[in-house]
């Protein structure tokens, strides 16, 4: 059974990731798992620069580095625990399909590559808690899972209102028809109305692919509002947004390669970073 | 990819660095130490510690480990330099490179599951004494000066880090050096010292291929040194980095490491350096003084070149003395003195794996062969158990019908038990062996079993098998039930 997976780390942003994550729930009467993975630090406990080594000085160096690791994550698991319980318990307020709890020990990123079939959509916040809470930046996680993940990705920010209607960004390109493809036959986002938003590309046949997705949504039963904007992408986008008050971003995520993305920085790099809204990301 | 790298390099930039400092303090002595084992100048021996150091830290599969010219591999070129010279033992190095890079693509470091624990505690014994017994040339024929300054040293080595505040930052054997470098000159000791044992660097390194004839001839001399090399430079890296995986929680990826000790020892050999391999004591004292990272590595064959190049006058000075001290402390630390407790409790054929470990690598001077006898007890003191795992139950159904039961494993150990455990002497005229619940493992036992039947035949009975087909499924060399547990509790629970 797929589900629906929330990543708790207890910054700022878990609450809304609560509330996004029983949102989708709801919506897709998917059981909802809420996940805290314990990150080892990796940075040492304790060091001595004696630079000595004497009898048995191996075995007492290992017995003395599993204790200090067993305080610490005894702490960190107890933490973790209150974070999930709480977490629980604002996600059964807010409506969510059974929900269960887990924590796992390891990096966040292979744990869920190694859950990935369980996962039907992740949900994240933009940010964990390593980071102060300021606008504009991207989680150091939240990189590396959205491009190593094949999976629906919903991006929480600071708070979450359940969006009357949603956006998508446009462009034609490989990744936004196979994203359309899976938005279209999404559970989370049927009876929203949807306005389809494409920036620049004034040539027919961009035009033309815009008029077919459109016509794709519409038989999927979505309300469709098709518009043409101009200018810059990310600001043209963010003041439909606005004058339109729309609730939720779709797009599909990551169409350049790692070597390309990393010099030239991608849309949906930008995008998460500078969005207001949540966003749902495709792939 | 980027994550990666991030956080094999500066996820602790501090005491990765610090650490870094501290081991590459406690490299110089070592590094003089085996070249002067290996019969060369020290300066093959540092060149080779920052070489193998600086680029193990970017190819290695076990971040925080450190590599450099070691004593297990010094011990293994004494004959070939003392023979051919210098060059050849570059040229060597070179092919053990080329040696431990294909090792590391045929994925041989996944044999070292064959490896048990005992083994590996007695390589480390015998990696300790061998360590020890190289210092002993130092100790023999010397005046009393020597002695009472070795003394001193370990003094100092073990004492100092109990002064309060200064012991638990200024690393030990760097006092313990700086002291006994100091005594010898205020008082003008005549000791031998490390400029007495040959030249030290005072460039930095530069490229060189050997100058060896490249003739069959050259191949047939080299090749069986560089297998030697090879051998124990993956060994000692391989249970080194098992050891790094255990203090530090954290994985590595042993292929990866198998083909970054080739790449390091090529490099090694073309900037003039002897060949070498992880270094279980500067490993744990790098995890000791904090370091976890690739970065601690680089820090540590970085900083040595540096303090080499620049400090050569004051290097050469260090009293010999002084460097016995801290690679008695070195061999001390490599020692499993839990070992000792432990033979007490563990069996008896455990112990002597381990002995015989120890004692074929001090008798031979090769770790690789002391490994290969250790594998070899070992595997036949579990074949031997696992061989008393065989029974035959027998049955009276009637006076003229018999029935055995062959119950648990038969193959090559336990083929003769199973052979010996059926009555022919007794008069019937059905015999029944019933194989539901045993398991054929290889060609000896099919064949012991078909000894019986004839045996059986010959005395006029006749003989009915049963469960035959399910019971020889295991002696095809790949059964793979390791995915599939329901296959495995079908074979042990009988067909």
């Amino acid at each position: 059974m797929t589900q629906i997976v929330a990543c708790i780390d207890g910054s700022v942003m878990s609450g809304a990731v609560c509330d996004a994550a029983a949102w989708a729930s709801q919506r897709a009467q998917a059981p909802l798992k809420l996940l805290h993975v314990l990150e080892k630090n990796d940075v040492p406990a304790a060091a001595t620069l004696a630079g000595n080594i004497g009898l048995g000085s191996r075995e007492n160096l290992l017995l003395e580095l599993a204790e200090l690791d067993e305080k610490r994550n005894k702490l960190a698991l107890e933490h973790g625990r209150d974070l999930l319980d709480d977490a629980e318990i604002r996600s059964k307020a807010d409506g969510a399909i059974a929900v269960t709890k887990q924590q796992r020990h390891g990096h966040l990123l292979n744990t869920l590559i190694e859950g990935q079939d369980d996962i039907r959509l992740l949900v994240i916040g933009r940010q964990g808690n390593s980071h102060k809470p300021l606008e504009h930046t991207i989680g150091s996680h939240l990189d590396d899972v959205i491009r190593s993940l094949h999976k629906p990705i919903l991006v929480a920010m600071n708070d979450f209102k359940a969006p009357q209607s949603f956006m998508v960004a446009f462009d034609g390109s490989e990744t936004a028809q196979r994203a359309l493809d899976a938005y279209a036959n999404s559970t989370v986002l049927v009876g929203l109305p949807c306005h389809l938003v494409m920036v620049g590309h004034d040539d027919e046949a961009h035009q033309q692919k815009l008029e077919s997705a459109a016509s794709l949504l519409r038989s999927r039963d979505f309300e469709v509002t098709v518009a043409r904007l101009s200018g810059d992408v990310q600001s043209a986008l963010a003041a439909y947004q606005v004058q339109h008050d729309i609730g939720l971003m779709v797009m599909g995520a990551y169409g350049h390669s790692r070597i390309r993305q990393f010099f030239v920085g991608s849309h949906t790099r930008k995008m998460v970073s500078e969005s207001q809204i949540p966003l749902l990301l495709l792939r | 990819m980027l994550n990666s790298i991030k956080r094999d390099w500066l996820a602790n930039i501090r005491g990765d660095l610090l650490a870094g400092t501290v081991v590459a303090l406690a490299l110089i002595p070592e590094a003089i130490a085996f070249s002067i084992i290996a019969g060369v100048d020290p300066k093959v021996g540092l060149y080779a510690s920052f070489c193998i150091a600086v680029i193990i830290s970017f190819v290695g599969g076990r971040p925080g480990m450190i590599s450099a010219a070691t004593g297990a591999m010094s011990l293994l070129m004494v004959t070939l330099v003392k023979d051919h010279g210098l060059e050849y033992l570059l040229a060597a190095s070179l092919l053990t490179g080329v040696i431990q890079i294909l090792a590391g693509y045929l994925k041989l470091g996944d044999l070292m599951r064959f490896v048990s624990r005992s083994v590996v505690t007695g390589f480390v014994n015998a990696l300790a004494i061998l360590i020890f017994m190289a210092q002993l040339p130092e100790l023999t024929d010397v005046t009393w000066h020597v002695y009472a300054m070795t003394a001193g040293g370990l003094a100092i080595i073990y004492l100092f880090p109990y002064v309060p505040k200064i012991g638990s930052w200024l690393p030990s054997p760097l006092v313990c050096i700086l002291a006994i470098t100091a005594i010898a000159i205020i008082w003008g000791i005549d000791v031998r010292t490390v400029a007495d044992m040959g030249e030290l660097p005072d460039t930095l390194p530069i490229f060189l291929w050997p100058d060896v004839p490249l003739t069959l001839e050259t191949l047939w001399i080299i090749l069986p040194y560089s297998v030697a090399l090879a051998a124990v430079g993956l060994l000692e890296s391989m249970m080194t980095a098992t050891i790094v995986d255990e203090l530090t929680d954290t994985e590595s990826d042993k292929n990866r490491e198998c083909k970054g000790q080739g790449v390091a020892n090529i490099g090694s050999s073309l900037l003039g350096g002897m060949a070498g391999c992880a270094m279980i004591g500067q490993s744990i004292i790098n995890v000791k003084s904090g370091g976890r990272g690739r970065l601690s590595t680089f820090m540590a064959g970085f900083l040595l070149l540096i303090m080499v190049v620049f400090l050569d006058d004051w290097i050469g000075q260090i009293p010999m003395a002084a460097l016995v001290a801290v690679m008695i402390m070195v061999s001390i630390g490599t020692f499993s003195w839990e070992s000792f407790r432990n033979l007490k409790q563990h069996p008896l054929s455990t112990n002597i794996v381990m002995i015989s470990t120890v004692v074929v690598v001090v008798a031979t001077h090769n770790l690789a062969l002391g490994v290969l006898v250790g594998v070899l007890l070992a595997s036949l003191f579990f074949a031997n158990k696992i061989g008393r795992f065989m029974v035959v139950k027998q049955e009276q159904v009637n006076a003229d019908e018999r029935v055995y039961r062959v119950v648990g494993q038969v193959f090559f150990a336990s083929s003769d038990a199973f052979a010996k455990s059926f009555d022919f002497r007794e008069v019937v005229t059905r015999v029944t062996i019933d194989l539901t619940h045993a398991h054929f493992w290889d060609i000896t036992s099919v064949s012991a079993l078909d000894k019986v039947v004839i045996k059986f035949r010959r005395e006029g009975a006749d003989v009915e098998l049963i469960g035959l087909n399910e019971a020889s499924a295991t002696i095809v060399d790949r059964f793979g039930v390791h995915d599939k547990p329901e296959e495995v509790e079908k074979l042990l629970a009988g067909h």
